[in-house]
């Protein structure tokens, strides 16, 4: 199983993303951002970091880089897409996913350990995980707060698209403690803490994190 | 030459928590006339020439697809003499 972990200028944790998917037992496969090609893989994870420095929005240039066509085309045709903080913030500047992400309510860059409950464990992300099962994976980010208008907030609720809510206090503003949320279909996901630094207790808070690897594999052999 | 002036500003019903801490910040300094202060973008766009309506067109669009984002913001677009 090929993963492809996308790098654009400016990207932290590409090499994170892709040791977690080698952990899980898939192959990862590095694609470049000015590269419109996808190279046979079955998933892709966007990851996390400061793609183009942030300038303009979060995302918002990396959304029109040459990769994201193909991209877009196979994530709309059903391939798992996970976009992890930075990459999040694509997924939604590219409208792949409702709402925006903002700027923390407090203003401070947050880097912490975060307890987040996984409340749909029925997408291609976290299938591995059990319904409202409580990990701990870092949360880093300036602009984490996820914000959309009552009505995309309502049937995100309603169709059980909030993948994943932070556990206790709001660590940024999120509506209604959102820390993930998917499509409809339920293949592309967007989580602002990182599940890729949490996969080996040496270097992370546990291996809470490797569920979101392990259920990729799985959802693509099904 | 002509500047095309593209104005953002986050939606009235978003959160702006910088227009929030420039507004606590004022107090502070003795400035007491804020009620709330909300902090926007602006781009200027040089053209060759008085832009035309087809170019103003086009500016319309690139607002809309990358200098906003229609999720959370609001632009407009006017001509700086």
């Amino acid at each position: 199983m090929k993963i492809g972990v996308v790098t654009f200028p400016g990207t932290l944790d590409d090499r994170d993303a892709a040791r977690a998917v080698r952990y899980a037992g898939g192959e990862a496969v590095a694609l470049w951002h000015d590269d419109a090609e996808l190279k046979g893989v079955d998933a892709v994870i966007l990851p996390g970091g400061f793609s183009y420095g942030d300038y303009l929005r979060c995302g918002a240039i990396s959304r029109f880089s040459p990769v994201m066509e193909p991209l877009i085309a196979a994530a709309m045709g059903g391939m798992p897409l996970l976009g992890i903080c930075n990459g999040f913030q694509v997924l939604a500047e590219a409208h792949l996913i409702p709402g925006a992400l903002t700027r923390n309510q407090h203003l401070h860059f947050l880097c912490t350990d975060q307890k987040i409950r996984i409340e749909n464990n029925n997408t291609a992300w976290t299938n591995s995980y059990t319904k409202d099962q409580e990990i701990v994976i870092p949360l880093k980010n300036g602009e984490g707060s996820y914000q959309c208008d009552d009505e995309t907030l309502k049937m995100l609720e309603g169709e059980g698209r909030i993948i994943a809510r932070y556990v206790g206090e709001n660590p940024n503003g999120s509506r209604n403690l959102i820390a993930g949320i998917s499509n409809e279909r339920g293949n592309i996901v967007g989580l602002m803490p990182h599940p890729e630094h949490a996969i080996d207790a040496l270097t992370g808070p546990g291996v809470d994190g490797l569920g979101f690897f392990t259920s990729v594999l799985k959802a693509m052999v099904k | 030459m002509a500047t095309i002036v593209v104005d953002v500003m986050l939606k009235p019903e978003i959160l702006d928590p910088q227009g929030k801490a420039v507004a606590s910040a004022l107090p502070r300094l003795g400035f007491t006339f804020a009620t709330d202060v909300r902090q926007g973008k602006r781009f200027e766009i040089t053209v060759d020439g008085e832009p035309t309506a087809a170019q103003l067109a086009e500016v319309e669009v690139a607002a809309e697809k990358l200098l906003s984002n229609p999720v959370i913001e609001n632009f407009t677009v006017r001509v700086e003499k």
